[in-house]
């Protein structure tokens, strides 16, 4: 344990203006949504949504600016990067709960749930309510087929998921190499390898799109279609936004490397970055193996 | 705890900024701590009022004074606002106090984001109780938000109820990476981890366990949304989905709750039963583990809350007993008090009767715990006032009196003038008396078959009733002398030392009566 004195911020404005912005951004989903569901217009609700919202990206880059001129002045000791690297990598830890708790209810479904409704199980009970109903996963045909139109079918995993599994994969493979070329200082080509990780970010991104267009248009794979699509569309939406996330914090540290941030020793930003995004590709291979292909 | 070597230098570069300004930005551990104190003791307050709401209209069988909707609202609210608003920032607010003086550290980890933990809470409170004015009123589906009441008959202010739990779920999370990282990084040079004071050893272990369920409380609330407004079929048994699985990811998050609702209780009395027995605290060791056994034991016993829902036979007797073993190691915490207390010098100021309070009151709680986790048993119990009685006696006489046997403990290090003890002393006799009128007899009507959460009983019951509203309404006018000890403890000077307690031991101790704004800039030796 270091015994110089650890850095401790004066006042900041950030936290407080941090607050209203979620408030107005919660407010204001809120509303929007309530009226979305009653089919009154948006009204006010979806304005005050995207106040708090442009509010938040400006205050979060106010806020990290913030930071990355006091590590760059120097007032960072050792210690306050202890700080930083286990407060990253409990955040990591959140979110993987977070995905756990739908892959947890997938796996509940699949396995109990959807067969118990099918009348399997001991209690003899189970098939009451839909008598007929056989179990089948992926569930094509729901116990009520008109509230929830089961999908016609669903997505090849062989297509675009193994596509974007490589893209995934192999953009992880490129923010590494970034990584050892920012440790041996070898600056053109940490701009090429992070080029190169962004860009395949959004191409994952792209074929995603793609492959929900083609869910909704031609598979009848919606929001609606039972809980096959409900349990596909959080687990591939929410990862999708990860993803999303995680080629915003790429392109930060992109122009960051672009102004001459980072040295081969101290870029803990960049690992930050370079952790999220690994954490995002195992998510994946997760969702291709248990959502797509089994 | 070793001895301290009294060369702690206590540097004060700058003091507090003047005015509002110092509150909305500040980055000091001591004034965030401060601000997680009053919120939640403005919402015991706020909670308290809709729980007398409620033992005013049980006072007397038939309806009195309210619609019954209007009570489950109140029955919703009075939990969620408990829960969610009083306990948990209580306890966040004493981890902001004392962790970093009791390790030596000049602050928390990561100071601006420990303000922007505590600001989200404000408003997210507001929005929830804003919703007690909107159309269709307030969530009154009871504070576990079953599907599908919260989904398919849920009033409208159930989607500003899901944002409010996601701001919550923010606030929790980053103030629970903050106290780790804090605890793990920022302790003073020889304070290993097995000489940290059993306080923060139980903050550690509670913040572990509010990273790893917060998440899945947003996942099951963003269920609910989708499900309400975007067509999901999640808990609907229509699409294919089950609403049995809300109730398991749910307990999935709430049963680890629970301990963190009482982890820093125990942290609490495990250091102020050895100050005023002034004997060491009996099997520290064995207290670090047996909170950490609690800790794996919360993830595996959830559907114990679930056992009349239908499970396999399997899984009842695997929740059972896995619910049972948890009374293995709070048994031995129990004991090490107890053994803590054998032949010590005891004196019995406030902070110490509460404690006291705390290990019987406690104990019948954990009981009671047994009795409900015997899953036939559980059939006959499950959902009466038995259930009540049983959670209520593991919240208000434990973690609540830990809560205000903590701040009678260290208010004068906060505010550097001693409280007035008579006063403290008839806030606790009133409190004991209060709390046992209260919830004692709802065992009994819990077990002859009194279900929970309605407004209106058989007239078998009213007797038991009529008492437990008496209770109540002692108990929470009793509170006001907690307000008012407090508010004249910062009022009336009457200095404190900087040890303020003969028997204390730790950091926090060293340093002087009120502690300055700054403690341990740079950080003492632990021997």
């Amino acid at each position: 344990m270091s015994t110089e004195s650890y850095y401790v911020p004066h006042q900041s404005r950030w936290p407080i203006l941090a607050s209203i912005a979620l408030f107005l951004m919660a407010m204001g989903a809120g509303g929007f949504i309530n009226n979305l569901s009653a089919q009154d217009g948006a009204g006010f609700s979806g304005i005050i949504l995207l106040v708090g919202a442009g509010l938040l990206a400006v205050i979060l880059i106010g806020w990290f600016r913030n930071v990355i001129n006091e590590s760059r002045a120097g007032m960072y000791s050792d210690q306050m990067d202890a700080s930083y690297r286990w407060g990253m990598s409990w955040f990591i830890f959140s979110e993987i709960m977070f995905f756990a708790a739908f892959f947890g209810a997938l796996f509940y479904v699949r396995t109990l749930a959807v067969p118990w409704l099918g009348g399997e199980g001991d209690k003899g009970v189970t098939n009451m309510l839909w008598q007929g109903f056989e179990a089948q996963w992926p569930l094509m045909t729901t116990p009520d087929m008109e509230a929830f139109p089961g999908p016609k079918a669903v997505i090849d995993p062989w297509h675009i998921p193994l596509l974007n599994t490589v893209l995934l994969l192999s953009s992880s493979v490129t923010v590494t190499l970034a990584h050892r070329a920012l440790k041996q200082n070898n600056r053109d080509w940490i701009v090429i390898w992070l080029a190169a990780t962004v860009l395949l970010g959004v191409v994952f991104i792209y074929y995603q799109a793609e492959e929900y267009v083609l869910a909704y248009q031609e598979l009848g794979l919606t929001l609606n279609a039972g809980i096959y699509g409900a349990t596909f569309f959080i687990l591939t939406g929410f990862h999708g936004l990860h993803v999303t996330l995680g080629t915003f914090m790429l392109l930060v540290i992109w122009f960051r490397v672009m102004r001459g941030h980072f040295s081969p020793k101290q870029h803990f930003a960049f690992e930050a970055v370079s952790w999220y995004w690994h954490f995002v590709d195992v998510v994946w291979v997760g969702l291709f193996l248990f959502v797509y292909i089994l | 705890m070793g001895t301290l070597e009294q060369t702690v230098e206590t540097e004060v570069h700058h003091g507090p900024a003047r005015g509002i300004t110092r509150w909305l930005y500040t980055t000091n551990h001591k004034d965030i701590g401060s601000m997680y104190l009053w919120f939640s003791l403005l919402m015991f307050l706020l909670g308290g009022c809709m729980a007398l709401t409620i033992r005013a209209e049980l006072f007397q069988p038939g309806l009195q004074l309210m619609e019954p909707n209007f009570f489950n609202q109140m029955t919703t609210m009075h939990g969620l606002i408990m829960v969610f608003g009083a306990v948990m920032p209580a306890f966040v607010g004493l981890a902001n106090w004392m962790v970093p003086m009791m390790i030596g550290a000049p602050d928390m980890a990561l100071p601006r984001m420990n303000n922007w933990s505590f600001w989200i809470l404000p408003f997210a409170f507001c929005m929830m109780v804003a919703t007690l004015f909107m159309e269709g009123g307030a969530p009154n589906f009871g504070w576990t938000f079953y599907a599908p009441l919260s989904t398919t008959y849920a009033p409208p202010s159930v989607t500003f109820f899901i944002f409010a739990v996601h701001m919550m779920g923010i606030s929790s999370i980053m103030g629970a990476i903050n106290i780790i990282a804090t605890i793990l990084n920022l302790r003073a040079p020889g304070m290993t981890m097995m000489k940290l004071p059993l306080f923060v050893w139980t903050w550690l272990i509670t913040a572990f366990l509010l990273i790893a369920v917060m998440p899945v409380l947003a996942g099951v609330v963003t269920m609910m949304l989708m499900d309400i407004h975007f067509g999901t079929s999640f808990f609907n048994a229509a699409g294919g989905g089950d609403p049995v699985l809300f109730q398991h990811v749910f307990w999935f998050f709430g049963h680890p709750e629970v301990y963190i609702m009482i982890l820093p209780a125990f942290g609490i009395v495990s250091q102020i039963i050895p100050t005023f027995a002034r004997k060491k605290l009996f099997g520290y060791a064995s207290m670090v583990y047996a909170t950490a056994s609690i800790a794996f034991l919360a993830f595996i016993v959830w559907a114990h809350h679930m056992f009349t829902v239908g499970m396999p036979l399997a899984g009842e007797l695997f929740f059972m007993y896995a619910t049972m073993l948890i009374a293995v190691p709070t048994g031995v915490k129990v004991f090490n008090w107890v053994a803590t207390m054998f032949r010590g010098s005891m004196t019995f100021e406030t902070p110490m009767l509460f404690a006291l309070a705390f290990v019987v009151l406690f104990t019948i709680g954990g009981f009671s715990g047994l009795m409900l986790a015997i899953a036939p048993a559980d059939f006959q119990y499950h959902d009466t006032y038995f259930v009540v009685a049983h959670f209520h006696y593991v919240l208000v006489p434990g973690a609540i009196f830990s809560i205000v046997a903590a701040v009678y403990y260290w208010l004068p290090k906060w505010t550097g003038n001693m409280y007035n003890e008579t006063m403290g002393r008839w806030h606790f006799w009133l409190s004991f008396i209060g709390v046992n009128v209260t919830f004692f007899p709802m065992h009994f009507v819990g077990l002859a078959g009194m279900p929970r959460r309605i407004p209106d009983y058989a007239l078998q019951f009213a007797d038991f009733n009529a008492v437990a509203s008496v209770g109540a309404f002692m108990f929470g006018l009793s509170q006001l002398l907690l307000v008012y000890n407090v508010v004249q403890c910062i009022r009336v000077k009457r200095p404190a030392t900087a040890e303020v307690w003969e028997g204390a031991e730790g950091l926090e101790w060293t340093v002087p009566s009120p502690a300055p704004y700054h403690t341990f800039a740079q950080p003492p030796l632990v021997k």
